[in-house]
């Protein structure tokens, strides 16, 4: 039988990209294109359906506009918060809406055509006045409509999702994600984002095999088109020919075996052949996700983002809301901990409609945003101390980039506990507050912020791209993101010995944790606890069951000496050679 | 049937805060409230309506109420014009 390489090299059908989520997956392709704003003025056979795809559309937009009101209304002025108010007030509009459901009545077509026509009839009205501040209220309705349309869209396009699809994209919020997961997609593909984008980050909590960052992919693949996603190694095979189909088949199969054989790692401790055992934590982004922290036998959650929980539900829960998620899940892992995050909201993660910043990655993102929003914070540090009576809860503030930032939460979280204590509510008063290393300033500084916290956990992804100066998510610069830098090597070196010196423990709970290769290295650096996505735990424990710890020292001292990419990553494929250790992805 | 013409006093005319105020006003009441301005006429219940009137401060608008309660409505409204959406 042909080799992989063979395959590759005679292969005129296949395109590669960034391999962001494990798997082999043989399927039809399902196009979603969502940027363009297509309307389709298709007749509709079921009325009823159509109506009530209306009011679901409205009710979502009107959630989202909750979303953006609650989060920029601190922010706003008196003008645009009326704007708000008034595009909430269009979507409960009588007029309007009995003039477009009676539309839809009689004249049987989709309800996204005659949403955009019966609106557009309004904007026309404005655009003929010749008041120029007609022109921004006729953009304010324009905004309205297509979110309502976009909505209905949606609902559309997730309808038309058979089970079983590869959906192919050009990029996927995490809210797509976690909807299109619903529908049992198999695969994803992205023509943008790379490894650390959120759509390959939750793939992989999904188990969703998913290649990203691949060029012109929603030109090159067709609906319907057969393709061959290979999450290992990036490699997309579009309309394969019997031979293809064959070896992928074989493939899958060893894999499945792989699995199998995993899992009877499952109740077998993380240890390196020396005897010297690794903490193996699992990142969580969906709640549904805690089964395969539970089946992963992970031993602990490093890492619970709550901002996922706005995703999911389309706003931000209340006290009580939150109070039942962070319980919820704290008893699930009991008595194991559970290390929930504050709201890492900003950046790329969250869209301000009212609000956009020139520079998101360095603006007001994680504890900025919510020292800026104050109530937020409280309302989520209340709840996670409300959780807290099992005494498994810790946690910990995202984005610190300085003493102040620690002190001023600090004090935010000691007056929340004195209210609680006051109310006569039972938490753990000594609940563990640790926080983020993410932000080079807070990387130099790790063993002053590490004495006045309890706890100090590294996001690598973050804190290559601050450090590397590159934004992760732009394909033109994504290259020069190395996590295997001699500077991203040294830094974490520095931020394990400082903790270490304040007496503090230290995770590391980035991305970089779920490439096998980098795992004894930097187990080598001193780092005793990873938090890893739940599904990439059997993989990690195979490679830290095959490593020597003092071996890894010596990886790790030779690493810090090597003052190029090209030298570490030598180095560190030596050592698999050395130690006959094969990658997963070169088994099967 | 009240029909009354008011004009617009306020330095922002009705600007997207005095047009959401109004229709919430105008849907206290059962009595159908319609606006016109230069032969437009407009359902006043409706926010998406009424903002597509462009009133400048100076213009004049007909205001029209029929229903049982016309008479409280057109009182509170014409109310609300002059005092100049309570912008003076």
């Amino acid at each position: 039988m042909k080799n992989f390489k063979q395959i590759f090299k005679e292969a005129e059908n296949a395109i590669t990209g960034i391999a962001a989520a494990p798997g082999i997956v043989i399927a039809k392709a399902y196009l979603f294109t969502k940027e363009k704003l297509e309307i389709n003025d298709g007749d509709i056979s079921n009325i009823e359906e159509a109506k009530s795809n209306l009011v679901e559309a409205l009710a979502k937009s009107k959630k989202e506009l909750n979303k953006i009101f609650a989060i920029a209304k601190e922010k706003m002025e008196g003008q645009r918060a009326a704007i708000f108010e008034a595009q909430m007030m269009i979507l409960d509009d009588p007029i309007l809406l009995d003039n477009i459901n009676k539309r839809i009545e009689t004249e049987k077509k989709q309800p996204e055509y005659i949403v955009n026509n019966e609106i557009s009839k309004y904007q026309q009205l404005m655009a003929h006045s010749h008041e120029a501040y007609m022109n921004e209220r006729a953009s304010d309705i324009e905004d309205i409509k297509n979110r309502i349309i976009r909505n209905l869209q949606k609902k559309r396009w997730i309808s038309k999702i058979q089970n079983d699809m590869i959906v192919v994209s050009d990029s996927l919020t995490p809210s797509d994600t976690i909807l299109l997961s619903r529908c049992d997609v198999r695969g994803f593909v992205t023509e943008h984002g790379g490894l650390t984008s959120h759509a390959a980050i939750i793939s992989r909590s999904l188990d969703i095999p998913a290649v990203v960052g691949v060029h012109n992919v929603t030109k090159l693949i067709k609906d319907n088109d057969t393709i061959i996603i290979d999450g290992f190694h990036g490699y997309i095979l579009i309309n394969p020919n019997e031979e293809q189909i064959n070896f992928f088949s074989a493939k899958h199969e060893k894999l499945i075996e792989l699995q199998k054989s995993l899992a009877e790692l499952k109740d077998q401790p993380a240890k390196t052949i020396d005897g010297h055992e690794i903490q193996l934590l699992a990142n969580v982004d969906v709640t549904g996700e805690i089964d395969l922290v539970i089946t992963n036998d992970a031993k602990g959650i490093g890492l619970y983002r709550t901002e996922q929980i706005i995703e999911e539900l389309g706003e931000i829960p209340n006290e009580e809301e939150q109070t039942k998620i962070y319980l919820n899940l704290s008893t699930r892992i009991y008595p194991k901990p559970l290390i929930i995050r504050a709201f890492d909201i900003g950046g790329d993660k969250f869209k301000f409609l009212d609000f956009t910043e020139p520079n998101p990655f360095l603006g007001l993102r994680g504890i900025r945003l919510l020292l800026e929003n104050e109530n937020m914070f409280r309302t989520q540090i209340r709840a996670v101390l409300k959780a807290s009576s099992n005494k498994n809860i810790q946690f910990m503030l995202p984005m610190v980039s300085s003493i102040r930032e620690i002190r001023k939460s600090l004090a935010i979280i000691n007056e929340c506990k004195n209210e609680l204590k006051h109310e006569k509510i039972n938490f753990d008063k000594d609940c563990k507050i640790g926080i983020m290393i993410e932000v080079p300033s807070a990387a130099l500084l790790t063993y002053e912020l590490a004495e006045i916290v309890d706890f100090i956990s590294i996001g690598t992804n973050d804190l290559i791209q601050y450090l590397m100066a590159v934004d992760r998510g732009n394909d033109l610069v994504s290259n020069l993101y190395q996590e295997f830098h001699p500077a991203v090597i040294r830094t974490l070196s520095h931020i394990v010995k400082e903790s270490k010196r304040a007496h503090k423990s230290v995770s590391l709970c980035g991305e970089m944790a779920a490439d096998t290769l980098a795992i004894p290295l930097l187990i080598g650096l001193g780092l005793n606890s990873l938090s890893i996505s739940p599904t990439t735990i059997p993989y990690a424990k195979r490679i830290i069951r095959s490593i020597s710890y003092e071996k890894a020292k010596i990886l790790g001292d030779e690493c810090l000496a090597s003052g190029t990419v090209e030298e570490i990553t030598e180095k560190l494929q030596k050592f698999f050679k050395d130690n006959s250790i094969t990658r997963t992805r070169n088994i099967i | 049937m009240i029909e009354h013409t008011v004009k617009i006093v306020n330095k922002a005319g009705l600007h997207t805060r005095p047009a959401a105020t109004l229709v919430k006003l105008a849907s206290k009441y059962k009595c159908d409230f319609y606006i016109s301005k230069d032969g437009l006429s407009i359902n006043a219940k409706s926010i998406i309506g009424v903002m597509t009137l462009a009133a400048e401060m100076g213009s004049e608008l007909i205001l029209t109420f029929e229903g049982a309660d016309e008479a409280d409505a057109s009182k509170e409204i014409i109310d609300y014009f002059n005092r100049g959406f309570d912008e003076l």
